[in-house]
């Protein structure tokens, strides 16, 4: 962990700065977009971001590759419905979650004592066997999880919470916000506890760990359960949200494929990186999935350039950006980042006007063989198309692999610089 | 239960069990070797029998069981070469995430090009048929075949691995890279060969595993869970001990989809009557095919717990 700049002691004025920001931006979000799609959107981002930071106590702090954490979730859906379907509803609605928490914990306390016996890529692998047996499992209990259909249940039941019903959309969305900020809070704070530093330690050198005379197994064990908890914590909030729940879906592989994905995407090195994830999460399963059929594609080849060339996700792209600023050089590097994004675009533009053709042969041939793209008309089936596109893509290919390389040297000039500076700065 | 089910189950059982033991061969010799854990390896699998549908309808089936592994190598190899290779120096994680990456895109590239239903890969005139009929049921000379490849392509592995001067310093390599580099030979290169190699036999089980089965897109991730099982419940990095484990699951599988008994029945034997009434009915009542499915993942929880290094395994962790 990096110290920040505005580091005061002994209140830690940045810090409790960026968590009030925090705090009013989950406020004001739905009074400034409006819409009833923004509202369920902003919902859905709510628990998301409790599962992704949940996922990234596995994966960055932990450095466990989990690719069943939709047990977790899943389970915890589960659970709470029931709690939610009990005759006598004997448990508060705004306590749900916890329930779907504890659900969780407790699963992952079950499962976790196989898992984390082993460490990297037989962690991954045993993870997925878990996830696949849990999946199908689903289907064999019909009478728990409801099979195909699912369970469904109704969120307004009981007497209300200080006049709040939970009735309209509003009202989940600030029991949800309440939740992602206790949550992200608890979860932050725990990256400062002991465990959360010797869980770092687990990650990054397990053999000197062990030499120091912990058990690198029960540390795992530790927190795999307590990510297991906000995982619960999470599903609990997607079933008031929902209120319902498939096995065939809540629990599916690749579920936590996604979660994996995206948290990646949003930056599993840095604590915020798997909240950002989470917002792409919704934006793209929501609006580019309705925006364009070839999305997952999309979202395969953004996951594989990210992986090879900025393994620290968006976030490390962020920070590293932030240092520049830091020192005063950002603005050398803003004509480069304008030419960057321009040829950029021009590629993107025309490799995507030839996938979309593609798709609309294979699955609209029968509406014609013209699409529209991004308000063009196109006609999939003509050569002058895709050579326009082919045209498109090679021009801005090659403008990006020129502006690419200046940009990288100047890049590398800049870090040079800074590394004098800080030289300087420790000489005076 | 009688000879002749059993007889017929034992065959189908280990047909499907050599054809999984082509995939997690492949996907253990990657991972000895390199360290990789291959997530597309099925997904090779899924192209193999896509490219070999294609191809078949040109020239026919017994040139495609040629064309199609190659090509699917070639495929792993560039991938190697041009992604993974890249992806070498931030550690194993991101190496599996990016083959993570890679299997989204295969399958939605198969989709995008073949679309999304099965595909008709049919057998061969020379494949239909029974080979043999015995006690009244008919044993397919399509599994017959699978085995056939499946011992062919061990034997030669076996062969190429142990026999020829590539094979040692492949197994140099598996044991000590720095040395044989520091020898003169180009290590990364023997990495992409594996792994082209390994793919290619992944496309090699999916020529023949597809028309066996089925071609669809579902076909790579419903045998990928399971090859990570094999893997696991062998030992990691053990040849052996996946060619034991395959077997294994194979035959379990098989025996277990026609089993139609349940815990109610055994409960009758020892003359206790369980009703719709008893605690735990809806867990007594499944029969031993429905649980078919979860049967190796309840193998490998059973393993982790009594033997975590596996059958033939030597690493503990």
């Amino acid at each position: 962990m990096k110290t920040s700049p505005y580091r005061f002691k002994p209140l830690n004025i940045g810090r409790f700065l960026i968590w009030f920001l925090f705090a009013v931006a989950l406020l004001v979000a739905p009074l400034i977009f409006r819409s009833s799609l923004a509202l369920t959107m902003l919902s859905q981002m709510g628990y998301l971001v409790i599962i992704c930071l949940s996922y990234n106590i596995l994966l960055g702090q932990g450095g466990m590759l989990s690719f069943g954490h939709a047990v977790y979730t899943g389970l915890g859906s589960f659970i709470a419905i029931h709690a939610m379907n009990m005759a006598g509803h004997q448990v508060p609605l705004v306590l749900i979650p916890v329930v779907g928490g504890l659900a969780g914990m407790f699963f992952a306390f079950l499962f976790g004592a196989v898992t984390t016996k082993k460490s990297g890529t037989t962690f991954a692998m045993i993870t997925l066997g878990i996830g696949e047996l849990v999946a199908s499992m689903a289907l064999m209990f019909p009478e728990f999880f409801g099979g195909e259909g699912g369970i469904t249940t109704n969120r307004v039941y009981g007497s209300s919470f200080l006049g709040v019903t939970f009735g309209p959309q509003l009202e989940v969305y600030y029991l949800i916000a309440v939740y992602c900020f206790l949550c992200t809070v608890a979860m932050f704070a725990f990256t400062g506890t002991p465990l959360g530093r010797i869980l770092n330690a687990v990650r990054d050198n397990p053999e000197r760990v062990a030499f120091i005379g912990y058990s690198t197994q029960r540390v795992r064990y530790l927190a795999f359960i307590i990510a297991g908890f906000f995982a619960g914590v999470g599903g609990g909030l997607a079933t008031i949200n929902f209120e319902i729940v498939t096995g065939a879906d809540s629990l599916s592989v690749l579920r936590s494929g996604g979660y994996l994905l995206f948290t990646f995407l949003g930056g599993a090195t840095f604590f915020f990186g798997p909240i950002i994830g989470a917002v792409l999460l919704v934006l793209a399963s929501v609006l580019l999935s309705e925006l364009t059929k070839a999305w997952l594609l999309y979202l395969g080849l953004v996951f594989l350039f990210m992986v090879m060339y900025a393994p620290g996700g968006i976030a490390s792209l962020i920070m590293m950006n932030l240092r520049i600023a830091k020192y005063g050089r950002l603005r050398l590097l803003l004509p480069s980042y304008l030419a960057l994004a321009g040829t950029g675009l021009v590629a993107v533009f025309g490799a995507a006007a030839m996938v979309e053709m593609v798709y609309h042969l294979q699955l609209n041939a029968a509406l014609g063989p013209e699409l529209s793209f991004l308000g063009m008309r196109l006609d999939a089936t003509s050569l002058n198309s895709w050579f326009g596109a082919g045209l498109v893509l090679v021009t801005g290919l090659g403008l990006f692999e020129l502006v690419r390389r200046q940009y990288v040297h100047q890049w590398g000039e800049i870090q040079e610089a800074i590394e004098k500076d800080i030289k300087r700065a420790e000489a005076m | 239960m009688n000879a002749e089910f059993l007889v017929i189950s034992l065959l189908n059982g280990v047909s499907y069990g050599l054809l999984l033991f082509m995939l997690s061969s492949g996907l253990t010799l990657i991972f000895s070797m390199m360290g990789v854990l291959n997530f597309a390896h099925t997904s090779f699998y899924m192209l193999g029998a896509y490219f070999a549908y294609t191809i078949s309808q040109v020239v026919g089936f017994w040139p495609a069981l040629l064309i199609a592994p190659v090509m699917v190598g070639l495929l792993g190899a560039t991938f190697e070469r041009y992604s993974l290779r890249r992806v070498h120096k931030f550690g194993h994680v991101p190496e599996l995430l990016v083959t993570f990456g890679l299997s989204y895109l295969i399958l939605e590239l198969v989709q995008l090009l073949w679309g999304r239903s099965t595909v008709p890969y049919g057998l061969p005139t020379q494949l239909q048929g029974p080979l043999f009929t015995l006690y009244g049921t008919q044993f397919p000379k399509s599994r017959s075949f699978i085995m056939l490849v499946a011992l062919v392509m061990l034997v030669s592995v076996w062969l190429l691995l142990t026999r020829t001067r590539i094979g040692l310093v492949i197994q140099a390599a598996l044991k000590n890279p720095e040395m044989v580099e520091a020898l003169g030979h180009n290590v990364p290169r023997v990495f992409m060969l594996v792994f082209g190699g390994g793919a290619a036999l992944a496309g090699l089980a999916g020529v023949i595993g597809g028309n066996t089965y089925v071609t669809e897109p579902a076909m790579a991730a419903s045998v990928g869970s399971i090859i990570f099982v094999v893997v696991v419940v062998g030992g990691m990095g053990s040849l052996a001990g996946a060619f034991l484990a395959s077997l294994l699951i194979g035959i379990l599988q098989t025996f277990a989809v026609a089993i139609d008994y349940s815990m109610v029945h055994l409960f009758q034997l020892v003359g206790i009557t369980v009703t719709d009434q008893t605690f735990g009915y809806p867990l007594w009542k499944l029969t031993i095919s429905q649980v078919a499915p979860i049967l190796p993942y309840m193998l490998l929880v059973l393993m982790l717990i009594f033997r975590p290094k596996g059958l033939l395994g030597t690493r503990e962790d």
